[in-house]
């Protein structure tokens, strides 16, 4: 397993968490390293309790790991909680002045500062934040200069003075700490890499941009509001237009208008607003409209849990809106593929004229992941299918609704001369009259639902298949789909260590589901084993109902945070030996 | 460059709008009314049929577009609003009608009716009103009176109407009128003037439902209604004014244009975003240095 560090910053909402953790991303990403965040936080403006863990290493960080390597607690609740997370050769920087120390694992280095005799807190509220900053990179052996320039372009806008008064402080937690305390064991290193850190929510917005998105509306929902959030501030440069909406059904519906103009249309939705949705997807697939809606999951049901993490929404995907009609479903597997799938899910869309969903979560939406610039293609394959854009070439009658072998017929947009039609949320004939009332007519009725279904054969043949990843002879298989795919990762890597041997099918487009390739890949498997973040198995529900295929035994979270890669390697020991066929993982710190 | 064809085009004609199938409406359907004004005003606008879109809910009236020829939506229940609204900003170059019912565009869809005056986008709104729910078979309807019995209220509603005019004046709609399917010639003047409004346009017409409304027949209304433009003193451009005429409701019930404002400019004329041509006509692909701008704001 490759050489990671991990810092966790944690206080009330509203102490200044989030402000030492933008640093801490920009100077690591700067260095040349990866990193991976993720922020525990409450539906809280001010108080409760929030927890930013922040893994960086040279290596791809694919999650934020099992335990801490520094502790930087901004009050008392955060030292009680937390403090358990350090290991043998981790440190924690405390303020000496109103925090106590609990009881710390050995070889843990306690490192209180005495906060009001390093600065004068009347003035300045964060002083405590900013010596901890400094001192941590003194600790981690990381050159002044560096936070220096960070700092100046962090706090630029409030003028000279502020950025030297921060400076300053910074400072001195800096030589307090290369005074007092004993550096890390290793010095972070650095690389002569470049790369972006983005959350899930950038990356969705960014690579629909990409994808040539020229119409995204929403409503503001935790935590898929990132994605209103970039499109509202690049709008006007990216040339797209963005409209925040009354609700959820009229963000689908307007999407709808502005795809049936011709444009590429996306929305970004949770779970309860996905549900205000449905009926409009149902318009979606029957007026052959592409639209994309991207559903960025919370724990539910109803109102749910708005800040935590949940993969609970497969089943209200499967079954949106009534009635049978083809769709894609795609589950990214991590930030960076939050990018990359948009395209691929658009050029789907397009080609086939249907509803594309898009499964993120708030693990994803949330998160931050370094990538590498040149993985954000902004020069993607675009296919846009068969449309008709202008009236070119004579023709006979235009029949929207062709019948065809694909399924697929010509789409004509508003404004072009001679293709004049209707398209009906109604069922219709070919030329897209009404078949629902006066022309009532069963054979018709049935060509046209046979008609839409035949894109489902096209669609999966367009879609990759899944991959098994790992050695062909492993005791144990692995199937995940979406978010999962790092942390599973890394529980086979520790597996590994261990003596066990474990391979991975991750799954990333859940409709059409390639089931067969899936029997076919498990088929010699050893132990299966489906590993999600619900309560009722929704994946390993949906691969039995789809292929018969019942996994031998099962890991799931659905206690609002995300998986750690101990839970899974945990569960798997306990399932190889023979003592469950179910594991719920007990998320063992109080965030 | 493309050809730009400037040869003067064949004039239209009320033959070039006639749908792909005649109505199915009711014989005596007051919609039969409104059809034949919008398509007329279309003819006299001599707006080309392909440039126009019409976009309606679910529900008798809901049908309309499907009865006349221009590029036409038949949306979901209530939703006819947000889905014109979605067209319209993807193309604005399109000429944009909204058609549908009280129940679909004041009940079911009263929440988007709000917005999208709110908005001031450039749609004409026709909601062909008959104080019932006609193609569930005769329901109250959000513009029933109080104690009209339906089969829903066999002893009476007693739900206040809403006053569709009062609602948009303070909604902000910037153009709100009242037309009836009995007087085709007002009503098509209402509909040209709707249309030429750069903004929301909002048109409630009195478009009498002969099978399930035996209340407000065209009798009822043919010795009630009465013009607004009959009145030289009325002042269309006075919101205090026609709030006070959208209350009048009883023997007499005024009909025509009650307010328009030119001053409140629509979304399309304030929308930075437009200024580069309707979102239709753009490239794909975001220009390379705006995108590298972007990945540099992330390093």
């Amino acid at each position: 397993m490759s050489e990671t560090f991990t810092i966790g910053i944690g206080g009330a909402a509203g102490q200044g968490v989030a402000t030492p953790g933008d640093i801490l991303a920009l100077l690591f990403s700067r260095r040349g390293l990866h990193l991976n965040a993720y922020n525990a936080y409450q539906s809280i403006i001010r108080g409760g309790h929030t927890f930013l863990t922040i893994r960086t290493g040279v290596d791809p960080v694919e999650n934020m790991g099992d335990d801490l390597d520094c502790l930087i607690p901004l009050n008392q609740d955060t030292m009680d909680r937390h403090l358990r997370l350090l290991t043998d050769g981790g440190a924690c920087i405390y303020n000496a002045d109103s925090i106590k120390p609990g009881e710390a694992a050995a070889g843990v280095q306690l490192c209180p500062i005495p906060v009001s005799t390093l600065a004068d807190i009347t003035r300045n509220k964060v002083a405590q934040n900013t010596l901890a900053l400094g001192a941590a990179l003194s600790m981690m052996g990381v050159g002044f200069a560096a936070l220096e320039s960070i700092m100046a372009a962090q706090f630029g806008r409030k003028g000279e003075a502020v950025v030297k008064e921060n400076v300053d402080i910074a400072r001195s937690g800096y030589d307090y700490a290369s005074q007092h305390f004993k550096p890390f064991a290793r010095p972070l290193p650095m690389t002569d890499n470049k790369y972006a850190v983005l959350s899930g929510n950038t990356a969705l917005a960014m690579g629909g941009a990409a994808a040539g998105v020229k119409f995204y509306c929403a409503y503001p929902m935790s935590p898929s509001t990132g994605v209103l959030h970039w499109m509202a501030g690049h709008g006007r440069k990216a040339g797209i237009m963005v409209r925040q909406v009354e609700d959820e059904i009229g963000v689908i519906n307007m999407a709808i208008g502005a795809a049936h103009a011709g444009v590429r249309s996306m929305c970004a939705t949770s779970g309860g607003g996905f549900a205000l949705m449905s009926e409009g997807l149902g318009l979606s697939a029957m007026a052959e409209i592409p639209v994309v809606v991207i559903d960025c999951m919370r724990a539910g049901p109803s109102t749910g849990v708005p800040t935590k993490t949940e993969q609970g929404d497969l089943w209200q995907m499967l079954g949106a809106a009534f009635g049978d009609y083809p769709r894609v479903i795609a589950a990214p597997v991590d930030i960076g593929d939050c990018f990359t799938l948009m395209a691929e899910i658009f050029n789907v869309t397009d080609k086939f004229q249907v509803p594309g969903l898009v499964l993120a979560d708030l693990l994803l939406s949330e998160g931050r992941l370094s990538v590498d610039p040149a993985k954000l293609d902004f020069k993607p394959h675009i296919d846009r299918g068969e449309m008709i854009t202008s009236n070119g070439q004579p023709h006979g009658e235009y029949l929207r609704y062709k019948i065809t072998e694909s399924g697929v017929s010509p789409r004509a947009i508003p404004g072009v001369e001679g293709f004049t039609h209707v398209v009906s949320s109604d069922e219709h004939d070919e030329n897209g009259v009404l078949i629902s009332d006066e022309y009532t007519n069963h054979a018709k009725r049935r060509a046209m639902m046979e008609k839409r279904m035949r894109k489902v054969a096209g669609i999966e043949a367009m879609v990759p298949k899944p991959k098994l990843e790992g050695p062909a002879d492993a005791d144990v298989t692995l199937i995940g789909w979406g978010s999962t795919d790092g942390t599973i990762r890394e529980a086979r890597a520790q597996l590994a260590q261990q003596g066990i041997k474990a391979n991975q099918l991750q799954i990333r487009w859940l409709a059409p589901l390639h089931g067969d390739e899936i029997v076919r890949l498990l088929k010699g498997a050893k132990k299966t084993i489906i590993v999600e973040n619900n309560f009722s198995g929704q994946f390993a529900r949906y691969l039995r109902s789809e292929t018969s295929y019942v996994a031998d035994g099962h890991i799931r979270k659905y206690d609002g945070e995300p998986f750690m890669p101990h839970h899974i390697t945990e569960a798997v020991r306990e399932q190889l030996a023979g003592s469950t066929t179910l594991s719920v993982p007990a998320h063992e710190v109080m965030v | 460059m493309a050809t730009i064809n400037i040869a003067p085009p064949k004039p239209m004609v009320m033959a070039d709008l006639k749908g792909k199938v005649d109505p199915d409406w009711c014989p005596g359907c007051g919609d039969y009314g409104v059809l034949a004004a919008v398509q007329k005003a279309l003819v006299e606008l001599q707006i080309p049929n392909h440039t126009v879109a019409t976009v309606s809910g679910i529900g008798c009236s809901s049908n309309f577009p499907g009865f006349i020829n221009t590029y036409g939506m038949h949306t979901l229940h209530g939703r006819s609003l947000p889905v014109a609204s979605g067209l319209k900003l993807g193309n604005h170059d399109l000429t944009v009608l909204v058609t549908g019912g009280d129940g679909d565009g004041f009940g079911i869809g009263c929440g988007h009716f709000v917005h999208a005056m709110r908005r001031n986008i450039n749609l004409t709104y026709l909601v062909l009103d008959n104080q019932i729910y006609g193609l569930t078979t005769g329901q109250t309807s959000p513009t029933s009176r109080i104690g009209m019995k339906t089969k829903s209220n066999p002893y009476g509603n007693g739900d206040t109407p809403v006053n569709p005019i009062t609602l948009a004046l303070s909604a902000g709609a910037t153009f709100v009128a009242r037309g009836f399917s009995g007087d085709q010639k007002h009503l098509t003047e209402l509909i040209k003037a709707a249309i030429q409004h750069k903004g929301f346009s909002f048109l409630d017409i009195f478009s009498p439902c002969v099978t399930y409304n035996h209340d407000n027949t065209f009798q009822w209304f043919r010795p009630r209604v009465k013009r607004l433009e009959d009145d030289a003193n009325y002042d269309s451009t006075n919101w205090v004014r026609a709030m006070e005429k959208a209350t009048i409701w009883g023997e007499e019930i005024p009909i025509g244009k009650f307010y328009e404002t030119t001053e409140v400019p629509s979304l399309e004329e304030t929308e930075p975003v437009l200024e580069g041509g309707a979102m239709i006509s753009r490239p794909l692909h975001i220009a390379p240095d705006v995108a590298k701008r972007f990945v540099e704001e992330l390093m």
